[in-house]
């Protein structure tokens, strides 16, 4: 998912206050940016969907290392449709996110000075055009699990944005599938790119989920004010389960030999990703961070005098009218 | 490869300017100045390359031997591509990027209008669609240029560069050739000479308003639209966009 690890924040109100909000959230009732909220509800928010703001932000550079490669014209239409998609995304969740009193301009200065995360996934690279299909496969998939459940989180404006993100999520992920299709099925170059793509990414795509929830101290708080959904245990399995018959439909082989249906628990048993790993892309220390990092930072100082050059003209124009009236 | 059809070659250059700008504006795509743009950017890219669609497959049909628009865009080599100079020049900065696509957008926008009115329904029938869409584009890019020209110090001297640089590039789009002259004389396609003092007035109005000074030089390279002699950034561009192609030949993406 694209939120991971989020701490949520102690909350020294009112008790009286906290908890008729309480009552609030488990009748079900959508909380307002108006309405009296928890200061710790309110910072976590931030936080979560500033987080999740972010990878949609980076996670446009991975598949845009593609776009002016892509095979055929439908697929490079294809492909700039789901990153200018992803960018609609990053906008919603900002301005989600600003209802809750911090700017984009803000989250974005956290973002680029390292304060702020964006989810380890687009750490990695994009090394064939076959990641192109796995990361709509795996990444928006994962993403989607996450998701479907954040359409009834208890803030208002996040719900609401997450209703319109998850349609254009499955979309993307259909997409994804489709790229994986064609490769699986074609030349035996392509067939090989498939399945490096998925040994790949499958690691980190389970890694999406965050930490097992025993090892989770912040999911509690979280829950109980529906700012998170699921366990993250819960989700990876159910993930797991969805996308195995997936990959032998394709004809790939998931790269863990442990791998083993559970007739029990209905479920597959499966090896967890390296968290030592994981913990070291959260540092700073993936594949990609610097580069990713690197390309927002430039993006933004490069465009500093364009955003001031067209802020400037804005201002002057409202001057005129003014002097006008 | 140079065609005797002109109207193949026609329907090449229409759908190799939209390839090759909607190629460059999709380098931008998670690197823009501010997410807006990046939204934009990739709008306008999507409008091109559904454009080069239509063109280049309706080329492909004209040609008639079995080629498809991907092989037309995929396959070829430099010399035979017939887009004009304009559209290969590097994306630069982001006033550079917005300048040549403004000048583009103009010229763009003439011309499908005049192809609306083609006696080629075919050729109408895209004009029609890719009208709309441009329309679009030439409004934003000139609003983009007059907040930029008039905005700050830093970014009226940035733009200002930009329409310097970009300018000499301009008169390759208006003078015309034996193609054009096929065209004009089947009534596929209008008068460029006729277009250039449309497209004069225009500029001039919004140069005008962004406080940009236009160059005093009808000074004009050539060689792009007629396949002759491409820049250096040609050959670059389509190594990028045609390695797939072109290293697993036949493969079915
Ligand atoms: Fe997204
Ligand atoms: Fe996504
Ligand atoms: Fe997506």
């Amino acid at each position: 998912m694209y939120a991971q690890m989020i701490k949520s924040e102690a909350t020294q109100d009112d008790p009286e206050k906290l908890a008729a909000f309480q009552v609030r959230i488990d009748a079900g009732d959508k909380i307002e940016p108006k309405d009296w909220m928890p200061e710790g509800y309110r910072k976590t928010l931030i936080r979560q969907i500033g987080q999740h703001a972010h990878s949609e932000i980076v996670g446009q550079l991975p598949e845009g290392n593609w776009i002016t490669r892509a095979p055929t014209l439908e697929r490079k239409a294809i492909l700039l449709a789901k990153v200018q998609d992803e960018a609609g995304h990053g906008l919603y969740l900002y301005c989600a996110a600003e209802t809750l009193g911090v700017t984009r301009d803000e989250l974005t200065e956290m973002l680029l000075d390292g304060r702020m995360k964006y989810s380890s996934i687009f750490n990695y690279p994009t090394l064939t055009w076959a990641d192109m299909g796995a990361v709509g496969w795996l990444v928006d998939g994962a993403a989607i699990m996450n998701q479907v459940p954040l359409q009834r989180t208890s803030f208002g404006p996040y719900s609401r944005a997450m209703i319109r993100i998850c349609k254009e999520e499955s979309f993307h992920q259909r997409q994804g599938y489709d790229i994986m299709m064609k490769m699986a099925n074609g030349t035996e170059a392509q067939k090989r790119m498939a399945q490096d793509a998925l040994n790949r990414m499958w690691f980190p795509s389970l890694m999406m989920f965050g930490p097992s929830d025993a090892e989770s101290v912040h999911s509690e708080q979280s829950m109980s004010w529906k700012i998170k959904m699921n366990g993250n245990d819960e989700l990876r399995q159910k993930f797991v389960d969805q996308t195995v018959p997936q990959a032998e439909f394709l004809g790939l082989t998931v790269p863990d030999p442990d791998l083993k249906w559970n007739e029990t628990k209905g479920g597959y048993d499966f090896t967890g990703p390296d968290w030592d790993e994981f913990f070291d892309v959260l540092r700073g220390n993936g594949p990609c961070n610097k580069e990713r990092l690197a390309a927002r930072n430039k993006a933004w100082d490069d465009g500093a005098w364009v955003r001031d050059g067209l802020m400037a003209h804005a201002e002057k124009k409202r001057a005129a009218k003014l002097a006008a009236e | 490869m140079s065609t005797a059809d002109p109207y193949f070659d026609f329907l090449c250059r229409m759908g190799d300017n939209t390839l090759i700008l909607g190629h460059r504006v999709s380098e931008w795509c998670g690197h823009s100045p501010v997410l807006e743009e990046d939204i934009a950017l990739a709008n306008i890219a999507l409008d091109l390359i559904g454009q080069t669609q239509m063109w280049l497959g309706l080329a492909a049909e004209v040609e008639g031997k079995g080629r498809t628009a991907d092989d037309l865009a995929m396959l070829r080599d430099v010399w035979d591509f017939r887009s004009a100079l304009i559209v290969e020049q590097p994306n630069g900065d982001f006033g550079q990027t917005l300048m040549r696509q403004f000048l583009f957008d103009t010229w763009h926008l003439l011309m499908l209008q005049g192809l609306t009115k083609s006696c080629e329904p075919r050729v109408a029938e895209i004009a029609a669609k890719a009208v709309k869409e441009v329309m679009y584009h030439v409004e934003r890019s000139g609003d983009t240029v007059i907040g930029l020209g008039d905005g700050t110090e830093e970014s009226h001297t940035k733009i200002q560069a930009a329409l310097d640089l970009m300018w000499p590039y301009v008169g390759e789009l208006f003078t015309p050739d034996a193609v054009d002259e096929a065209m004009l004389a089947a009534g596929i396609a209008p008068d460029l000479t006729e277009m250039r003092k449309t497209f004069e007035a225009q500029v001039s109005a919004v140069m005008a308003e962004a406080t940009l000074t236009i160059p005093d030089s009808r000074f004009a390279h050539k060689g792009g639209k007629s396949g002759f002699q491409h820049t250096e950034h040609l050959g670059h561009l389509l190594t990028n966009m045609q390695w797939l192609q072109r290293a697993y030949p036949g493969a079915n993406w």
